[in-house]
């Protein structure tokens, strides 16, 4: 896209643009029908099975796969990590429209989307764990918005108004983890109120606990995912400093990741014990939850250790794909899989095809828009006339 | 960027206000709730229930539900296992005798109105409420669609208008409220010809409902479903064989839904107020370790520049003075060796004047 726009004589017809155009007109297709027949025609939801891939996916793993903006913003400004400064801004502008397009998603799956504020503006259900995910998410949203928006003041040439968004930093940086905490939680303690219906091995009363410990996992992971990613594509955009920390960022995010791992597994095993549900363990669900979590959280975490041991980068870089895709498991197991395991087959969900079209047209959409703004704002780069000023 | 105690001191005062504000702990509290005094409810006996599908339609005719694809005194309806859903509050499944195979059980679905109810407890906008009259009702013109209330409920009724693209309403039994605000039976007890179903105050309903376990030995498990499941609901229910026997749910629980979220809603307050304290203070801790380490390397380069600059000095007062002396014996060399240069010369002269001769040879020679 960069090169697009510097050399205008080349031609838009590149294979991302052709699959994304295809993907995109697939996903207003299915948007028109939404809107204009309702859930049925669209979705394969029903009475038992309420919630399907736009909450499972979209919502969950969405939220979950954004945390990386948290993460890293207090790693940097709150735990003086210095030498991370330039994962901030990519992280930042993940995280920003991650949960842009979570809210966006939303729109789709809710029945009356048009009714979204009444929460807040109407009545506020605040027994409700869904109220603070909701409330969480909304104020978080703008807290990302903010903290993104230096870059866009940069691009846009407004240094009055950037200078005074950047003494906000510290505040914002705190109002987000806090933020963070209570909705990354909050989204895997909407399912305490269901015992009855999620298989007892994924059921604990440390979901919440889990829901926030692996979002910092997520939040990790992803950073050196996406970094990975925005080398290949963008390393033309990256100034000296992006691209001499890369590799630090790699080494200490995959360190931490490690580390949170290595809890996290112990926290789940103390979940299984204080459960006491060992029994299930050889059940064809709990081979699926070993799966899980041996495959998925304890492979990674030695895998890892094992890379920043021995400075093996691109160990790391596919541990974080492994370690992202163990997350996303995790969030389709507890929303979908192993949700209303007690019914019969008949009844459990699949999603329809249009339900994964709109997934894929959201993606597509972030996907397009981060195109869109690190090709133009300073996202890998410090702005020329801003250096020094942090 | 640095923080002064008074932005500190601000921040912590709107974390805290922000955490009183918040919302009342209370309302999810672990206080346990036994229903509003005298609400009514429905027993229902499974015992005396004959599979006549008549509640069915009297339910439909009340609430002017639209028409069944099948008519309601078309039996064979009951040979899959329905549930509730957007066009039905309420339906009556059959089940098989596991005493007597030749008389089949029946029992009847619908909601059963929780006195803490997951759906009420689960709602981000307050859609439900349970009436002091012991009705669960939801008002759709505040309801979003979220349908969270239909993960919540662990009876599985709530059902969901997902053909309607512009006003969706949840749908479930209402318990006929607005009938029996005015005094009437819901329509499914009205409807009924035996006595399966029988409507009043539900501490009155476990009474009888205990009365009949009690008069009839042998004819009912002596449990009433309803009495504490899930912290109690205003529907009750006598069975003669063990309730999953029919199709209901015998691993629920007495804990009210409410209670299975109360810790966590308690907590939100304590992570608003610590979390800017601790998040601060590692800020601080941060900040102050680097100073301390940018004012100790100051130090020390200042120390190292102070010995630098002793050494230099010292170096180039050396060289000085080396320079100098090396200058003066230079001085001196030059002196003497002018001197020396001066006194060849003048030798040179004297021998030039003496050798005129042998002079003049050597010059035709060179040429």
């Amino acid at each position: 896209m960069s090169e697009e726009s510097t050399t205008t004589s080349r031609s838009y017809l590149t294979p991302f643009n052709m699959i994304a155009g295809i993907i995109i007109i697939l996903g207003l297709i299915v948007t028109a029908l939404r809107f204009t027949k309702g859930l049925a025609t669209v979705t394969n939801l029903s009475d038992y099975n309420p919630w399907g891939i736009w909450i499972g996916f979209d919502l969950m793993v969405g939220v979950a796969l954004a945390a990386g903006g948290y993460v890293t913003s207090a790693a940097v400004y709150l735990f003086g990590m210095k030498k991370y400064h330039s994962a901030v801004r990519p992280a930042i502008l993940t995280g920003f429209l991650g949960y842009a397009l979570v809210v966006l998603a939303l729109h789709y799956d809710v029945g009356r989307p048009w009714r979204l504020p009444y929460p807040f503006i109407v009545q506020q259900g605040t027994t409700s764990l869904l109220f603070e995910v909701a409330a969480c998410v909304a104020l978080y949203l703008t807290v990302l918005f903010l903290e993104f928006s230096p870059a866009a003041l940069e691009w846009l040439g407004l240094k009055k108004v950037r200078r005074l968004a950047i003494r906000f930093t510290l505040i914002l940086t705190i109002f987000g983890v806090i933020l963070s905490t209570l909705h990354q939680s909050s989204l895997g303690a909407l399912f305490l109120i269901a015992p009855s219906k999620l298989h007892p091995l994924w059921y604990s009363s440390y979901l919440p606990i889990y829901f926030f410990i692996s979002s910092i996992i997520a939040g990790l992971s992803m950073v050196i995912f996406e970094g990975t990613l925005a080398h290949r594509y963008y390393a033309h955009k990256m100034d000296s400093a992006h691209m001499e920390e890369k590799d630090h960022v790699a080494l200490g995010f995959g360190k931490a990741a490690s580390f949170v791992l290595a809890g996290y597994l112990i926290t789940k095993v103390i979940g299984i014990s204080a459960g006491n549900h060992w029994h299930l363990l050889g059940t064809g669900y709990g081979i699926w939850y070993l799966v899980e979590l041996l495959g998925f959280v304890g492979l990674p975490c030695f895998l890892y250790a094992l890379g920043v041991r021995e400075k093996n980068l691109v160990l790391i870089r596919w541990t974080a794909v492994l370690t992202v895709i163990g997350v996303v498991l995790n969030r389709l197991n507890i929303s979908l899989i192993a949700f209303n395991w007690h019914l019969p087959s008949s009844e459990r969900y699949f999603p329809h095809w249009m339900e994964i079209v709109i997934s894929a047209f959201i993606v597509t959409i972030g996907l397009v828009a981060y195109r869109f703004i690190v090709s133009r704002m300073p996202i890998f780069y410090e702005h020329p006339d801003y250096k020094e000023s942090h | 960027m640095s923080i002064s105690r008074r932005k500190f001191l601000g921040w912590l005062a709107a974390a805290g206000g922000g955490a009183v504000l918040g919302k009342s702990a209370d309302a999810a509290s672990n206080k346990h709730f036994t229903g509003y005094p005298g609400s009514k409810g429905v027993l229902y006996d499974s015992v005396l229930c004959i599979g006549c599908r008549n509640c069915e339609t009297g339910c439909n005719k009340v609430n002017d539900l639209p028409a069944p694809d099948k008519p309601f005194d078309d039996l064979t309806v009951m040979d899959t296992h329905r549930r509730t859903d957007d066009k039905t509050y309420t339906v009556v499944n059959k089940y098989q005798n596991p005493n007597y195979p030749k008389s089949p059980l029946y029992r009847k679905i619908q909601c059963n109105h929780c006195l803490e109810p997951a759906c009420a407890s689960a709602c981000f906008v307050r859609a439900f409420t349970k009436t002091p009259v012991g009705a669960v009702t939801y008002n759709a013109s505040v309801c979003v669609g979220c349908r969270y209330c239909m993960i919540a409920c662990p009876f599985e009724i709530p059902a969901y208008e997902y053909d309607s693209a512009f006003s969706p309403r949840i749908m479930k039994c209402t318990m006929c409220y607005p009938r029996i605000s005015k005094g009437q039976l819901p329509g499914c007890v009205e409807a009924c010809p035996t006595e399966a179903l029988s409507f009043g105050k539900r501490d009155q309903l476990l009474k009888l409902a205990r009365e009949r376990i009690r008069k009839y030995p042998g004819r009912y498990v002596e449990h009433i479903y309803g009495e504490r499941e899930m912290g109690g609901t205003s529907w009750l229910y006598l069975s003669a064989v063990p309730f999953k026997e029919i199709g209901m749910r015998e691993d629920l629980g007495v804990t009210p839904a409410p209670e299975l979220t109360a810790g966590v809603l308690n907590a939100v307050p304590m992570v608003v107020g610590i979390w800017p304290v601790l998040l601060t203070g590692i800020y601080a801790i941060n900040k102050r370790n680097q100073k301390v380490a940018d004012a100790e390397s100051e130090a020390a380069v200042t120390v190292a520049l102070d010995q630098a600059k002793l050494e230099a000095e010292t170096k180039l007062s050396e060289a000085l003075a080396k320079a100098e002396k090396e200058k003066a014996e230079a001085i001196e060399q030059e002196v003497k060796k002018a001197l020396e240069e001066a006194a060849k010369a003048q030798e040179a002269d004297d021998s030039d004047e003496g050798e005129e001769g042998t002079g003049e040879t050597k010059t035709e020679e060179d040429a």
